[in-house]
């Protein structure tokens, strides 16, 4: 065994275990077991991935605000899932007596299913896609605008106004963030080349110096990555963009009506979904499996996406901790008077990246690229701070007056 | 303007965060059954009745007077009144509840059974941890169970309870110079009364 192959069996493992897996299956049903071994560590590893999720995210959360989170079950609360599990399988489902039965009942199916499916395309690993399609990214988000009609059965069927109410913000805003989300990734689309996700990671995986070339670190890909990053939460109804189910103010939204297991079902799909497109955002712009650098390849790839897509979940519970729920009219503005418009000129600085000259100058220190890293950064940032302010209105944000009830 | 405002933010949560995990002061939890801080003495849950002495059916305080089931917003107290009659604190007649029985389930601990009650009779209980495995039996508590003795009264408001024993004790006093003197004068008298 050489060197490299050393190196390559800890990051290939589970390709080789299906391999062997596969070729120890009678010829027959070598294409079924192919299959299988593919999606059931999917649907194991996900659910999983969402188990300490949700305890991890109940920590995280308590400890921004002083408290201890849970720590009664198991050491440290860790087993708090498995007692969430329980109640959740336990309690009664209760249909309401209105609601359209057939619909209400199959909007959580559809709604996990949709987002199991669009782990099919993310490359989880070196050669770890479940299936490498050429247009993956345009997969992903066909699969993406599932959800969207699940949600709306759900609202629909449940014959609450609440529930209806959650239903069409749900609408409204996923409609209105996929824009943005679709726009800031067709930026790395013109970089790469490709719609397909497998080969934007390789693309990726390259190194100069020690830094790898993520699309983060370009000034439009910074930009493109925090407005995808932005987006991805309003799409899976992440604080603060939770409007759908302000628990606060209609209380839950479109699945008010559902109980027991099938409220289950649609919290672990609300996760599912935020994982799966934290993990497009991880291979658009932070490099997919690939290590941050290039002195750290020899750590496994499928590592790499896991610790990163556990660094944007904790992310996105650092920022659920931290900002309060926008209103409606605020969730509009930002999507279609900043964000739409920032999405454009994010496309507009990657086109000219890719035609601006990069490498070295002849006989000086500064390297070519320089160039476009300055007019790029200035293209990015020009336009944001213009509108910023356009938007703000001129107006700082004062004590506000009460007229009539001081 | 520019998402300072939300930079600021999540360095402040940062702060709670990390500084959740060094300074133990930050978290104010109390774990509670293994820790539990001292309640305070103005505490109050449901309302309990007061007896002197040792035995709660004779030296039971509340003589049916009725004002506190009147006074009660949600009617959570029944009282029925006895028949006959036995001798008070300080001697005198008085009728004793038959029947006094408080739905804790309806109960909303505002004290005004308190507040109302001429006789010292009644007063809020600080125990709280009162669930039961039972849904609906235990709710109705009868004179059993809302009898306690004035010592226990002391025990969970010092201040109170000092304030009502010192009253009652001026009042036993006053209550036995007068018979006293009645029985003084009565005695002046009786002479002339066989006259």
């Amino acid at each position: 065994m050489t060197a490299s192959s050393a190196v390559q069996v800890p990051d290939q493992i589970f390709v080789i275990l299906k391999h062997w897996l596969v070729m120890h299956s009678p010829a027959l049903l070598r294409p079924a077991v192919s299959v299988l071994v593919t999606v059931i560590p999917i649907i194991i590893i996900f659910p999983a991935l969402f188990a300490v999720t949700t305890v991890l995210e109940r920590k995280e959360l308590a400890r921004i605000q002083n408290r201890y989170g849970p720590n009664r079950v198991g050491p440290f609360g860790i087993l708090q899932p498995i007692a969430d599990a329980v109640k959740s399988l336990t309690k009664e489902d209760i249909v309401p007596r209105a609601a359209d039965r057939v619909v209400h009942f199959a909007a959580p199916l559809v709604l996990v299913g949709a987002s199991f499916l669009a782990y099919s395309v993310l490359p989880m690993g070196r050669n770890m896609a479940a299936v490498d399609l050429d247009a993956g990214l345009l997969f992903f988000f066909a699969i993406g605008a599932i959800p969207e009609l699940a949600v709306f059965m759900a609202g629909w069927s449940s014959r609450n106004k609440y529930s209806m109410l959650g239903a069409m913000r749900a609408i409204a805003q996923m409609i209105s963030y996929e824009v943005p989300l679709i726009l800031s990734s067709i930026a790395v689309v013109m970089a790469a080349g490709t719609l397909s996700l497998v080969s934007i990671v390789e693309k990726q995986a390259r190194y100069s110096w020690i830094l790898p070339h993520w699309y983060v670190l370009t000034p439009w890909g910074f930009a493109g990555f925090l407005l995808f990053m932005v987006a991805a939460a309003a799409e899976v109804n992440r604080s603060p963009f939770d409007l759908p189910e302000g628990e606060s103010e209609i209380i839950g939204g479109y699945f008010t009506e559902y109980s027991g297991f099938k409220f289950a079902l649609f919290f672990l799909a609300e996760y599912l979904e935020m994982f799966a497109v934290s993990g497009l955002g991880i291979t658009l712009f932070l490099g997919g499996w690939s290590a941050p650098f290039s002195f750290l390849t020899w750590v496994p790839s499928w590592i790499w996406f896991f610790a990163k897509l556990v660094a944007l979940i904790c992310g996105f519970i650092w920022v659920r901790g931290t900002v309060p729920r926008l209103r409606m009219d605020q969730l509009m503005n930002l999507a279609w008077k900043l964000m739409l418009p920032m999405s454009l000129v994010v496309i507009l600085a990657a086109g000219l990246w890719r035609f601006l000259p990069g490498g070295p100058f002849p006989g000086s220190p500064f390297p070519r690229s320089m160039i476009r890293w300055v007019v790029c950064a200035f293209l990015v940032a020009v336009p944001y701070v213009l509108l910023a302010r356009l938007l703000a209105g001129g107006k700082g944000i004062a004590r506000r007056v009460y007229r009539y009830a001081e | 303007m520019l998402g300072e405002g939300i930079i600021q933010g999540l360095a402040e949560t940062a702060r709670n965060f990390f500084g959740s995990f060094v300074e133990k002061d930050r978290l104010t939890t109390v774990q509670f059954p293994e820790e539990r801080r001292e309640l305070a003495e103005a505490t109050r849950q449901y309302p309990f009745l007061l007896y002197d002495g040792a035995d709660p059916e004779a030296g039971l305080r509340c003589v049916a007077c009725q004002i506190c089931e009147k006074e009660c917003p949600p009617r959570c107290i029944y009282i029925e009144k006895s028949k006959d009659k036995k001798p008070d604190f300080i001697g005198k007649p008085q009728f004793y509840p038959a029947v006094f029985d408080i739905d804790v389930s309806v109960c909303m601990s505002c004290q005004i059974c308190v507040e109302v009650c001429p006789f010292d009779a009644i007063r809020m209980d600080n125990e709280f941890e009162l669930s039961t495995t039972d849904r609906f039996g235990g709710l109705l508590w009868p004179i059993a169970t809302l009898a306690k003795p004035n010592e226990y009264y002391q025990s969970i408001h010092p201040t109170e309870a000092a304030e009502t024993d010192e009253r009652r004790a001026k009042e036993l006093a006053e209550a036995q110079a007068k018979a006293a003197a009645k029985a003084a004068t009565s005695v002046a008298q009786t002479p002339g009364a066989g006259e």
